[in-house]
């Protein structure tokens, strides 16, 4: 599945369905992060509902501390 | 009257008017770190009234690279940045009223700090601190304007008591993984940038230009030449505990706070006790210099070095205790010399 994330061209495998699984793809499952898929913001409870196609854009902020 | 604000005040937005309530504002920094010390300075060259200025900890060798209010002098003596920033502050603008406080700021110290503060700007190195601001911000409706940086990545987002999300509704629980600069590495255009965010917001709000607020929560990695800029309004939340309708300001609870902190992966570990108690560092040091332990002073803190571990000890009886992430090894020290 080719996904356009943080800008970026990607190329993922199909097994990558859910928002949750593409976190994880991306060891970010542990982190606090927003994703918004083509311009739409998903709730935090929806990730593991939530499918993922190819050609959405993904972005995916993660929050930093440092300062 | 100079011409020092000339070039602010034909930029039509601020104009004459929002030079004056500039004047007439107080913006609370919480930190003196990389991204204090440039708010400080865009602020302070812009003529905000009053800054009151917070921080915990002294000038190192290591901050010099970003930090841009310090110098080598200031590392050499190991000088409170709070102080260092004051002093170079008010040679950059006599006119501004500079408050420094060498403190680690709780939730005590924010309850105090935050009287007649028009606007917060967050430039902490962890989210403890910031999640005090978040709800004390909410309780005392005050705005607040979050900046994090790390690598050459950051991101910014003005949170406006009763109109956005505030930072609990977009995190919902506090980060467990702790990159940070001290870890990570940072370049200083990236805090530059995140400065950028936050001081033109911060302007808005001191002149009240309420409609030219960005909204979004806005990042990007310099590196990576990646920008956004996200509406994230659809995350407030009606039962958020900071912010929402039966809201119970869960990080200003006692059993919330930290009284020992491992500082940001450098292997330093502070012992803040549980009364703030006044210490007389000159007797302190004739006590410790006493052990045959040689003691740096200055007006501010003490330092000294016992097995591999140096400890530096503040007036307010706050130590940074360098060399350990083990807390208790850090406590034990700390007790064995201040008892």
């Amino acid at each position: 599945m080719n996904l356009v994330v943080n800008g970026n061209d990607v190329n993922i495998p199909d097994s990558v369905q859910t928002v949750l699984a593409l976190l994880n793809h991306f060891q970010l499952e542990n982190k606090i992060v927003i994703v918004e898929i083509n311009h739409s913001i998903i709730n935090k409870s929806l990730y593991e509902e939530t499918n993922i196609s190819d050609g959405d854009h993904i972005e995916i902020v993660h929050f930093v501390g440092g300062g | 009257m100079s011409d020092r604000y000339s070039r602010q005040i034909l930029f039509s937005p601020i104009g004459k008017e929002g030079q004056a309530k500039l004047k007439n504002k107080h913006v609370l920094i919480v930190g003196a770190g990389a991204l204090g010390a440039a708010n400080a300075e865009v602020l302070a060259r812009a003529g905000v009234g009053r800054i009151t200025i917070a921080d915990r900890d002294y000038v190192e060798w290591s901050n010099l690279q970003r930090q841009q209010l310090y110098t080598e002098e200031d590392a050499k003596q190991r000088m409170p940045k709070a102080t260092a920033a004051a002093k170079r502050l008010r040679k950059i603008n006599s006119d501004v009223e500079i408050s420094p406080h060498i403190l680690d700021v709780g939730v005590q110290e924010l309850e105090a700090l935050i009287t007649h503060v028009d606007l917060i700007i967050d430039a902490a190195d962890n989210f403890d601190i910031r999640l005090m601001i978040n709800d004390l911000a909410q309780k005392r409706e005050i705005p607040w304007i979050y900046g994090g940086c790390v690598g050459s990545y950051g991101l910014s987002f003005s949170i406006l008591p009763g109109l956005s999300p505030c930072l609990m509704c977009l995190m919902e629980t506090i980060p467990i993984e702790r990159v940070t600069c001290d870890t990570a590495g940072v370049i200083q255009p990236a805090i530059q940038m995140v400065v950028s965010y936050q001081t033109s917001e911060a302007f808005k709000i001191l002149v009240e230009d309420d409609q030219s607020l960005r909204r979004t929560l806005v990042s990007f990695d310099l590196w990576k030449n990646h920008h956004r800029s996200i509406d994230v309004s659809s995350l407030k939340k009606q039962e958020c505990l900071s912010c929402g309708k039966n809201r119970s300001y869960p990080n200003l609870s006692y059993k919330n706070q930290l009284k020992t902190a491992v500082l940001c992966g450098r292997d330093t570990v502070q012992i803040r006790p549980s009364h703030s108690l006044p210490i007389n560092l000159n007797h302190l040091a004739d006590l410790i210099g006493d052990q045959g332990i040689k003691v740096e002073q200055n007006p501010f803190l003490l330092s000294f070095a016992v097995e591999d571990v140096r400890l530096v000890i503040f007036k307010d009886g706050r130590a940074l205790v360098h060399g350990v992430t083990d807390v208790v090894k850090a406590k034990s020290l700390y007790h064995r010399y201040l008892g």
